[in-house]
């Protein structure tokens, strides 16, 4: 069970919230100029790295904010990647 | 007190009555009783004794039949009491058909420091960091304090380690914010710091079992040694027993385990222990045979006697043996520090050749902060153990950590780090004599020497996966299930590693051990569950109209949490019956839903319109006050996801509703893009849902009877047309009355204030000409007029034109959720599977939701090429036959073909129909 810090209510457990996958993934600007291939990297591609992982978390089960934090996959230490 | 003092409780064991003392475990008043064969093993089918004294016993394990019936539990760790029935079991225990009577519940916990085992170490360092001022909680799981002390009598700083170990618990509890949970087994460790405990407070306890999740600062393990086996010959006969455990029966509860006594040790780790033991229990009155220590050359080569202990076989491997008359045979192969909680955090262990065991090595990283000290971590003296927890909890160390902020980060500790030398010093001559490992006695045949007790495995079977190949721990005890059930490596794992890395050639400290999982102890499903069970499973949704359903009979259907009606049958009518009458009704009357599960948005602020045209397909900006459109809504990958009504309610105010059991994934939908993508937008969601009841009122009557309800209300086509909505009183309720129809009929949904749902459907009901339908024909009413329902017709491949909808899609926005995807080459194929309709030719024939198509009359050989499957099929009123929905390849081209659906063992031939079989014009719903 994680501790994770939520940047509006503090550390809370991991049953609060639901993960978000890979953070820094933003919608493309203009969808409609992207080739096939561009639009499926940003559709299905995400990194899955050894080691230190920017990711997104909900908090749904509190203030329903969403948040990015760094994790490190290998030990699990997070540290809080956005100020509120 | 002594034995003798303590209060006299009867049991039984296989049917026989026998008497034990408060305070015995049922292991113990068994021994007491001189019942040595206690179960019989699960595979070989060989009797088996009672080898331990506590969770390390590998074979006494036993069927509880009163109070209430539990398998396979550790007869060394019951707690006997009066009227306990127990029996033997082989290998494989009885759960109970009733259930369970018990109450079991749970509760979270935050602390500072959790100190893990009351022992001398463990004892001291809760004292300490109590008396510091930290949040404390001690847990231990047994009943009383003192670690190994009450089974070993040894004294502490000059008193009686029970006596001390009392008094150091009395000065703990009487600290503030302490918490002393005996009984009470850590068994899981997991990612920051979050640990599970099990407390077992008794059959008389209101509360029989209660799970502790705990939240710690640090943890500090002080969870001891387990004394382990030696493998020779016929080591798992009754009469064979750890020297521990013969010494915790003399000395913690006054029971004698045999007569004549023969002792094997190989005076690893612990020096003299096994030599204590003997001396202990010769004065207790046994009479001690003979003192086998392998440091001299001894070897017990095996034992005699047939079905427990007779005698014990003392010489050389291949040579004579000599026959020492005994009936228990006290062994003692080491020491192995407890590292499970250690090694389940993260923890790496390395093997230390001085004790011969594995120990705690490079504490986890991450957010865990762990401590290990004592015989936890090889110091097994008893002033090794106190100086050892004291060191751990002493300023500067402790501050760091004693926070009352959670939000404070946490300083790691090195498990190993704090007085690492001193303590082996400390540990002194008889704590870390030079160690001789002796795993197991050379012999020919190794058919009988035991590594792994509970599960029958053998030093053959080892030998059996090595020559299969096999080089890792981990296969091996996948291979040969040693290190399963209940032992988890406490008996059994290091000398599995030792005897396999001993025919591999290999050195056991770089072979390494298994992965220790939790939990450390078996638990319970029951404990697991707590008070989640049945009704309390999972919350229950029930709507303002509940109670009406019930007393109408209604057939109910989970939705999520919701319960819905599905029909409302009336005396003598089943199903088929109930939804065929409530689908004429609808058709040829009116029939009335009720609807209020729908989930149901309130969206509002300047940028509304503009966020909704940017997640629904279709245009919703350019929608008037007072009208209302259909929507669908794609993921980014163009799939739909869901559909529903949005009303506008005022330029910067929308309502939107959404299918049942995606209410709350579309209010998050909602805000992610919100949130992450447009924070821009001057809009807000909020769920709506349980605020507006809602009633469906649908069919050619239905418009009389809003007349009559709502006089106030112009309710004829022209003022009142299809896809608008208006706020009147109906039956004197505030209402806002969308008209709008899942049904392909004439229908309004009627929507007032939760409060007054039973209200509207009572007046609804009043008026004598309306019949209440449930979704079982709500869900053929639709698919006669052929809309989908999300999540039974769609399965998050179907994009809108699959469904026939090209049309909702829009072709004038920019952009919307979705769009870009609609232009991959893949969701453009002709050939994509598309909705349409089946008519089977028999038109009696129902095809089972989920039948594959084909194209042939025949099955060709597999791979059978699958055209698609059906997706919802029913059996109609209003067409008089049955028909179905399917995703069928090509669909739109193939109107009129014939194809066919294997069921059992014949192909259905059906016809492919247009997907909309009921008013195609819409002169019904629109008139």
């Amino acid at each position: 069970m994680l501790l994770i810090p939520c940047p509006w209510c503090g550390p809370r457990d991991e049953a609060e919230f639901h993960y978000g996958g890979q953070a820094h993934v933003a919608y493309p600007a203009d969808p409609a100029a992207l080739t096939d291939e561009e639009w499926a990297r940003y559709l299905f591609f995400r990194d899955n790295p050894m080691g230190p992982f920017s990711e997104r978390w909900n908090h749904t089960s509190g203030c329903r904010r969403w948040f990015t934090v760094t994790r490190d996959t290998t030990t699990n230490a997070i540290t809080p990647e956005t100020s509120r | 007190m002594t034995r003798r003092d303590r209060e006299v409780l009867s049991f039984t064991f296989d049917g026989r009555p026998y008497e034990g003392r408060q305070g015995d475990t049922l292991a113990a008043a068994l021994l007491a009783n001189g019942v040595r064969r206690v179960a019989t093993s699960v595979t070989l089918g060989r009797p088996r004794g009672i080898f331990g004294a506590w969770t390390e016993d590998p074979t006494a394990v036993v069927q509880i039949d009163r109070p209430f019936p539990e398998p396979m539990v550790q007869a060394t760790t019951i707690p006997l009491h009066d009227g306990l029935a127990a029996s033997s079991l082989a290998g494989r225990g009885r759960l109970s058909p009733d259930p369970d009577p018990a109450r079991y519940d749970a509760t979270h916990a935050h602390c500072d420091v959790l100190v893990v085992g009351a022992g001398p170490a463990g004892l001291t360092a809760a004292l300490n960091a109590a008396r510091a001022g930290a949040r404390v909680i001690l847990a231990d799981d047994r009943p009383e304090v003192g670690g190994s002390l009450p089974d070993t009598g040894e004294p502490v700083e000059g008193r009686p380690g029970v006596e001390w170990a009392r008094a150091a618990a009395g000065s703990y509890v009487a600290l503030p914010d302490t918490r002393l949970l005996t009984r009470t087994s850590v068994v899981g460790y997991y990612d920051h710091n979050y640990l599970v405990a099990v407390e077992r407070r008794g059959e008389r306890a209101v509360t029989r079992e209660r799970v502790w999740r705990i939240r710690a600062g640090r943890v500090v393990l002080a969870t001891g040694a387990h004394e382990r086996p030696i493998a020779f010959a016929g080591n798992d006969l009754p009469g064979v027993m750890l020297a521990s455990a013969a010494r915790a029966y003399v000395n913690r509860y006054g029971v004698v385990p045999g007569r004549r006594a023969a002792v094997f040790t190989t005076g690893g780790g612990s020096g003299d222990a096994a030599h204590d033991a003997a001396r202990d229990l010769a004065a207790a009155g046994v009479e001690i045979a003979e003192i086998v220590d392998a440091r001299q050359g001894g070897l017990v080569t095996g034992v005699r006697g047939d079905g427990e202990v007779r005698a014990v076989l003392i010489g050389r491997p291949g040579g004579p043996a000599r026959e020492v008359e005994a009936d228990l045979l006290l062994v003692s192969g080491g020491w192995n520090p407890v590292v499970h909680l250690f090694a389940q955090a993260g923890g790496e262990l390395r093997y230390d050749d001085r004790i011969a065991a594995f120990v705690p090595g490079r504490p986890p990283e991450g957010g865990q902060s762990v401590q290990v000290i004592g015989a936890a971590r090889g110091v097994f003296t008893t002033a090794g153990c106190v100086a050892e927890g004291l060191a751990a909890t002493s300023p500067p160390d402790l501050p760091s950590t004693v926070t009352r902020s959670s939000r404070e980060s946490r300083v790691p500790v090195d498990a190993s780090a704090p007085g690492d030398a001193p303590a082996r010093e400390d540990a002194g001559p008889s704590g870390e004599a030079g160690a001789q490992p002796l795993w197991l006695v050379p012999a020919d045949d190794y058919t009988t020497h035991f590594v792994d007790l509970q599960r029958d495995v053998t030093v053959a079977d080892l030998q059996g996966a090595t020559s299969a190949g096999l080089r890792s721990v981990e296969h091996v005890k996948r291979y040969t299930t040693a290190g399963t059930a209940h032992d988890q490596g406490k008996t059994s794992g290091t000398l599995t590693s030792a005897v396999i890395a001993h025919l591999l050639g290999v050195d056991v400290g770089a072979l390494g051990t298994t992965t220790f999982r939790a939990p450390y102890v078996p638990v319970s499903f029951a404990t697991l569950a707590g008070r989640d069970r049945g009704a309390l499973h999972d919350p229950v949704r029930v709507t303002a109209m509940h109670d009406r359903h019930v007393e109408r009979n209604a057939v109910f259907e989970n939705v999520g949490q919701w319960k819905r009606p599905r029909y409302y049958p009336l005396p003598g009518e089943d199903m088929e019956a109930a939804v065929l009458r409530e689908c004429r009704a609808v058709r040829e009357a009116a029939g009335v839903l009720d609807a209020s599960t729908l989930g149901k948005i309130d969206v509002r602020g300047p940028d509304a319109a503009e966020l909704l045209d940017r997640l629904y397909t279709n245009m919703i900006s350019t929608l008037k006050v007072g009208a209302i459109r259909y929507g669908v809504m794609c993921r980014a990958d163009g799939m739909v996801f869901d559909d529903g009504t949005v009303i506008r309610l005022a330029p910067d105010h929308f309502l939107v509703t959404t299918t049942t059991g995606n209410a709350a994934a579309v209010l998050d939908w909602m805000e992610e893009w919100l949130q992450t993508e447009w924070p821009d937008l001057r809009a807000r969601c909020t769920s709506v849902t349980e605020q507006w009841a809602t009633v469906a009122l649908a069919g050619p009557g239905s418009r009389a009877v809003l007349a009559a309800l709502a006089p106030a209300l112009a309710v004829d086509a022209e003022s009142f047309p299809f896809m608008t909505w208006r706020d009147t009183e109906v039956a004197g309720i505030e209402a806002r009355v969308c008209r709008i129809s899942f049904s392909g009929e004439l229908a309004y949904e009627i929507n007032v204030s939760w409060w007054y749902g039973q209200a509207l459907w009572d007046a609804v009901l009043a008026t004598g000409t309306v019949t209440p339908y449930g979704t079982e024909a709500m869900h053929v009413l639709r698919a006669e007029k052929g809309y989908p329902i999300i999540g039974q017709d769609t399965d998050g491949t179907v994009t809108p034109a699959d469904l026939g909808m090209d049309w909702i899609v829009s072709k004038k926005k920019p952009d919307f959720v979705g769009k870009r995807s609609h232009a991959r080459a893949d969701t453009a194929r002709p050939d994509r599977r598309r909705l349409v309709g089946l008519l089977p030719e028999d038109p009696d024939v129902l095809l089972p939701e989920g039948g594959q198509v084909i194209s042939t009359g025949h099955l060709p050989p597999p791979p059978v090429p699958m055209l698609g499957h059906v997706t919802s099929s029913y059996r109609s009123a209003a067409l008089g036959r049955t028909f179905a929905l399917a995703l069928v390849a090509g669909g739109g081209n193939r109107l009129g073909d014939r194809l066919y659906v294997p069921v059992n063992d014949t192909l259905i031939p059906v016809t492919v129909a247009h997907h909309v079989l009921y008013d195609p014009e819409s002169t019904r719903r629109d008139g």
